[in-house]
């Protein structure tokens, strides 16, 4: 076991520090000692998408990073994306549409395409495809999700 | 995950004399998305990831006559960038078909270049546009032409004290351009079974070819530059018939295996179908362009 590392970063606005080991991913420091288990292990080698969180702005496979590349960093997570006011737009198209089954591709899904929306804020459904090509869903055939992110795109929120 | 410690170098001589103490178990991180998971699956096995992302140089971009890419630049700033759009747009084909773009976001074209897949996207590309490798090491820093960079699958030139710092890539011709595809048998996020890189000069009445270069990707141990093919253009009129005969000899230096992904039969018939495709495209923006 190599000597822990004390790491600060900012998660969901809060600043947050921890001590992680060097080979701990940011996935396994977030839901292993952070207690944020929005962020899901799906393949765990960047395919499926399941583990995007946002760093400095932009999607990344947490389970691709490690956690002591965090030191510095600006990250959101699943947990960071309802206002206490209500859910964000896109999670309530995520429910409107019944874009999800069992549920665990969902808060990658939800993270990614918060991401596409806010770089490229009316995609056409072919943009909203390929930005989603980075996330796998076993269940629904993906149709209802592309259409709840071009929904969430269409409501003219200038929350998103 | 086996266990290993971890730097953040702070400066280019720190990044070297740590990798000059380890050796071979030390390990160059930059995005990780390839590194990481072959420390996890342990296919690859490590004492020390030095991380050079936090080193200003590294991750730089910039268009100054030569475009300069730091080893660290992720694909997003790549395909991003309005220098790289306009004048070497192979760059933008390859970046930004790389994963997804979650991968892109953290993914290096110099990452690419040091995993040293045979089937890498941005290398094709690369070597057609005629890019160069700066290499630094205890001794001072050299360059190699992206060509001979890669020895074989996952080696590269590389000594186990040496990294790469930058790509260097020259200013394109007057009425030049280029290209970069391949073909996967899904729309998106998968590997090469083949891809082609091309660069085409042409006169400025667009009917001869001045010079071209043809790289090609996932038919050899590593990515190759069509040599014959790319000089049997020079001087030749655009015509079916000219690139007919450019295909051909790209044909005849690939040398693919069978594999999951597809037979060397198979892999041969594309290496032609794709070199066309790419000479076109290239041929087709250098038109639009005008």
């Amino acid at each position: 076991m190599s000597r822990k590392v004390h790491v600060q970063t900012q998660i969901n606005g809060d600043s947050i520090e921890f001590l992680c080991e060097p080979r701990q991913s940011m996935l396994e420091v977030l839901r292993d000692d952070l207690d944020l288990t929005g962020a899901k292990e799906g393949c765990n080698n960047g395919n499926c998408g399941a583990c995007t969180i946002m760093v400095e702005g932009r999607p990344v496979n947490s389970c691709c990073m490690l956690g002591v590349e965090a030191e510095g960093n600006n990250i959101e997570t699943i947990e960071g994306v309802a206002s206490p006011e209500g859910l964000h737009p896109l999670q309530q198209k995520f429910l409107e549409h019944a874009a999800l089954q069992c549920g665990i591709c969902t808060p990658g899904f939800i993270m990614n395409a918060k991401a596409l929306l806010e770089s490229n804020p009316n995609p056409t459904e072919k943009e909203v495809r390929f930005w989603l090509a980075g996330n796998l869903c076993r269940c629904t055939g993906y149709d209802k999700i592309v259409r709840a992110v071009l929904d969430a795109a269409d409501n003219g929120d200038d929350d998103l | 995950m086996q266990a290993f410690e971890y730097v953040a170098a702070e400066s280019l001589g720190e990044a070297i004399s740590l990798l000059d103490k380890h050796g071979n178990q030390a390990r160059i991180l930059s995005g990780g998305t390839d590194l990481i998971v072959q420390v996890r699956e342990n296919r690859r096995q490590v004492d020390l990831l030095v991380d050079i992302k936090k080193i200003p140089e590294f991750n730089e971009i910039s268009y100054n006559g030569s475009l300069q890419i730091g080893a660290s630049v992720p694909c997003y700033q790549v395909y991003g960038n309005e220098d790289v759009q306009r004048l070497f747009p192979a760059l933008v084909d390859s970046t930004s078909i790389i994963g997804g773009v979650q991968i892109q976001s953290r993914a290096s074209i110099g990452g690419n270049l040091c995993n040293a897949s045979p089937a890498a996207d941005s290398i094709p590309a690369l070597i057609a546009l005629g890019a160069s490798c700066v290499i630094q090491g205890p001794n001072g820093d050299r360059k190699v032409s992206v060509e001979e960079f890669c020895t074989g699958p996952g080696q590269t030139a590389l000594s186990s004290n040496e990294l790469l710092v930058k790509l260097v890539v020259p200013k394109p011709a007057n009425n030049s351009s280029s290209f970069y595809l391949r073909f996967i048998p899904r729309n998106e996020m998968d590997i090469a079974v083949v891809g082609v890189g091309a660069s085409v000069e042409l006169s400025s009445d667009h009917k001869t070819f001045v010079s071209a270069r043809i790289a090609l990707g996932a038919v050899a141990a590593t990515p190759l530059f069509a040599e014959e093919a790319s000089n049997i253009l020079a001087g030749q009129p655009v015509s079916e018939e000219s690139i007919q005969t450019a295909c051909s000899a790209s044909k005849d230096v690939a040398r693919p295996i069978s594999d999951m992904r597809g037979s060397a039969e198979q892999r041969k018939h594309l290496v032609g179908v794709l070199t066309k495709r790419a000479l076109n495209g290239a041929i087709s923006r250098i038109k639009e362009t005008a």
